[in-house]
């Protein structure tokens, strides 16, 4: 039994089945990758997983629990995170700021009143914020305003904003989505440093076999809505199946 | 100081200096002096001033905070008048309780309304914050006369029954608002050779309310709380990927800033016991959103200002006739005495609007973060280099 057990699932979007029987099982502390060309529903699948869509039938169990009907945020408490294909960040704030907000959420809930003490006050929180910052080599940034800094650097703090929840879930969609070669090797050697350093499980997305090959450890390979294979990387890469529905050629 | 950082307190100290010296900064020019009319340093507008203050204050942190803007929130203040009045005619002419029960009658309302309207955002945000307010309007026009007075609007009479203090005065009339016999509009007057300085009741209670209100709004802005509802105007989407929910954020955003709507509603009706329908109506729930433009949206000080600003041109500029302009240009040859004053008639008196409304233009699109960007620029134009290089960096942040 996987930490992410996806069984079942249909989407379907008026005339257009997006998901048809998708059955998905994410082990723990594994790394597993969702591969396939496009319009194959991996997008659709992973808002299956954040609550942003509901299913129209099959089951999506996280850790025992059906997330199925929750709210992203409710999910997100469950241990779920997710970096977006454009880095989200609250670009108005500080980076020290971005850091603190996931901060609260993880120690106080969805929602509290914290009262009038001053942010400056919560001394463990900003410990915590800037050993997560200094992980990933964005100490020195700390108080820049987040919306000035480059993509790459947007993306670095976004995967910091999800780790220092100690996610038991770290969803990446599309993680180096239009990024330079130099970048995006830069990301794989963080997401590798995360792997090694803490006890996660990953599940991304990504159209770069690049990095799915330097990351993953189970590879699924979505086509039209279903899944075609899933296998370890080195069956993956010679497989026929794969090849024609990347290439659309009759092996 | 007061868990305040130094940049903050020595704000608050500021501001706090310019309310209490008002008296005298407001009144430059000596009395009977052609310049005189431009002073703003009587009572009433003083008390204004403050007033309009609070409530600019109040908006601030729900629209400038969190980004939701409401079009009806004078609505709250209407509300806090009426409830604050009903306390003058049912218990006493103490301002204490008619003031406490406006906060608390706007917060519950507020709470009704903002649970409605914020389940949707941007324009549609604002449309229902706007219909809700003119409802309120229509209701307390003629539906709720016997509550309300209806056009007449709510007034005090010699035969409410004011349980804990006299019905009438010894002399038979009705008792002025006051507290613990302090009468609100009681002034002492100071007179410095042609300088008249007036000192009122009334306007330094409303000004402590008004320091402790903009404290209270510093401590907001820089709370966690604060930081939540900024996150909120910046990515709403992030933050619900972040385990966070900002609807009860907002509610509560929309609720504190309902209450400092009632403490001004409630501060008006202590200053002048009457209450009409009219201090609901959409103009002026859209005169706070100018004030708060105006100033600088997001800014601590900013909503003073704008306040401030909005409130003298009203006062002052609508003061001006055209015998004064005839007066200014008397120097000029006739024609062109006329011309010049028929240039600037349609500006003053009763055309004030269009004054503001050029002012406002103007403020919008060269200086698109208020009066404070503008005091900004000025500050860096004087400023001193040195310090202003490692300060950029910190200074980001809310203001």
């Amino acid at each position: 039994m996987g930490l992410l057990e996806v069984k079942d699932v249909n989407k379907r979007f008026g005339g257009l089945q997006a998901l048809g029987n998708v059955n998905l099982s994410v082990a723990e502390n594994t790394c597993h990758a969702i591969i396939g060309p496009n319009g194959a529903g991996k997008s659709t699948l992973l808002n299956c997983l954040v609550g942003k869509l509901i299913p129209d039938t099959g089951s999506v169990m996280f850790d025992g629990q059906s997330v199925l009907g929750r709210t992203p945020f409710e999910i997100n408490q469950m241990g779920i995170s997710r970096v977006f294909q454009t880095p989200e960040i609250f670009g108005d704030l500080t980076v020290m700021e971005n850091m603190l907000i996931p901060c609260f959420a993880k120690r106080d809930g969805s929602f509290a009143l914290h009262g009038i003490r001053s942010v400056l006050s919560e001394g463990e929180l900003r410990d915590q914020a800037e050993q997560m910052l200094d992980d990933v080599n964005m100490l020195d940034k700390r108080n820049m305003h987040s919306a000035s800094m480059s993509r790459g650097d947007k993306r670095r703090l976004e995967m910091a904003m999800c780790l220092v929840q100690n996610p038991k879930l770290l969803l990446l969609d599309e993680p180096t989505a239009g990024m330079a070669r130099a970048d995006t090797n830069n990301t794989i050697d963080l997401l590798k440093e995360i792997k090694e350093k803490r006890d996660i499980t990953i599940a991304i997305i990504e159209h770069d076999m690049h990095v799915v090959f330097s990351l993953a450890e189970r590879i699924t390979v979505l086509a039209q809505g279903t899944p075609l294979v899933e296998d370890t990387p080195e069956n993956i890469k010679g497989h026929p199946k794969v090849k024609e529905a990347y290439l659309g050629e009759a092996a | 100081m007061f868990g305040l950082d130094k940049k903050d307190a020595s704000l608050l100290l500021i501001v706090a200096a310019l309310v209490a010296f008002a008296p005298f900064l407001l009144n430059p020019f000596p009395e009977g002096s052609a310049m005189a009319q431009f002073n703003a340093g009587y009572p009433d507008l003083m008390q204004r001033f403050v007033i309009f203050g609070i409530f600019a204050i109040g908006f601030n942190i729900l629209f400038g905070l969190t980004g939701y803007l409401s079009f009806g929130h004078a609505a709250f203040l209407g509300v806090g008048s009426y409830a604050a009045v009903w306390m003058f005619k049912l218990l006493s002419m103490n301002v204490l309780p008619a003031i406490i029960l406006a906060v608390i009658t706007s917060g519950i309302f507020a709470l009704v309304i903002g649970y409605v309207s914020l389940r949707r955002s941007g324009i549609y945000f604002s449309i229902l914050t706007l219909a809700f307010a003119q409802m309120s309007f229509a209701l307390a026009y003629s539906v709720l006369t016997p509550i309300t007075g209806g056009e007449t609007g709510l007034q005090l009479a010699l035969d409410d029954p004011r349980i804990f203090g006299s019905a009438t005065t010894a002399e038979g009339n009705i008792p002025v608002p006051g507290l613990f016999g302090l009468e609100m509009r009681d002034s002492s007057e100071l007179v410095l050779g042609n300088w008249v300085f007036t000192f009122n009741v009334g306007y330094y209670f409303a000004a402590i309310v008004m320091l402790l209100s903009f404290y209270l709004a510093i401590r907001i802005f820089r709370s966690p709380f604060g930081m939540m509802l900024r996150a909120v105007k910046s990515n709403q989407q992030r933050l619900n990927y972040t385990g966070l929910n900002p609807r009860p954020y907002t509610l509560a955003a929309f609720v504190i800033s309902g209450m400092y709507a009632g403490l001004a509603g409630g501060l008006m009706a202590s200053m002048d016991p009457l209450a009409g329908a009219e201090r609901m109506f959409w103009t002026a729930s859209g005169e706070v959103v100018l004030m708060t433009i105006l100033g600088g949206v997001g800014t601590l000080i900013g909503p003073v200002l704008g306040a401030g600003m909005i409130k003298y041109m009203e006062n002052i500029i609508s003061k001006i006739n055209s015998d004064i302009l005839h007066g200014w240009f008397a120097f000029l040859p006739d024609g062109l005495e006329d011309l010049v004053v028929t240039m600037i008639y349609p500006f003053i008196g009763k055309g004030w609007h269009l004054t503001l409304g050029i002012v406002f233009m103007l403020v919008v699109i060269f200086l698109p973060g208020g009066l404070v960007e503008g005091g900004q620029r000025v500050a860096k134009l004087f400023g001193r280099k040195k310090t202003d290089e490692p300060k950029s960096a910190k200074t980001e942040p809310a203001e």
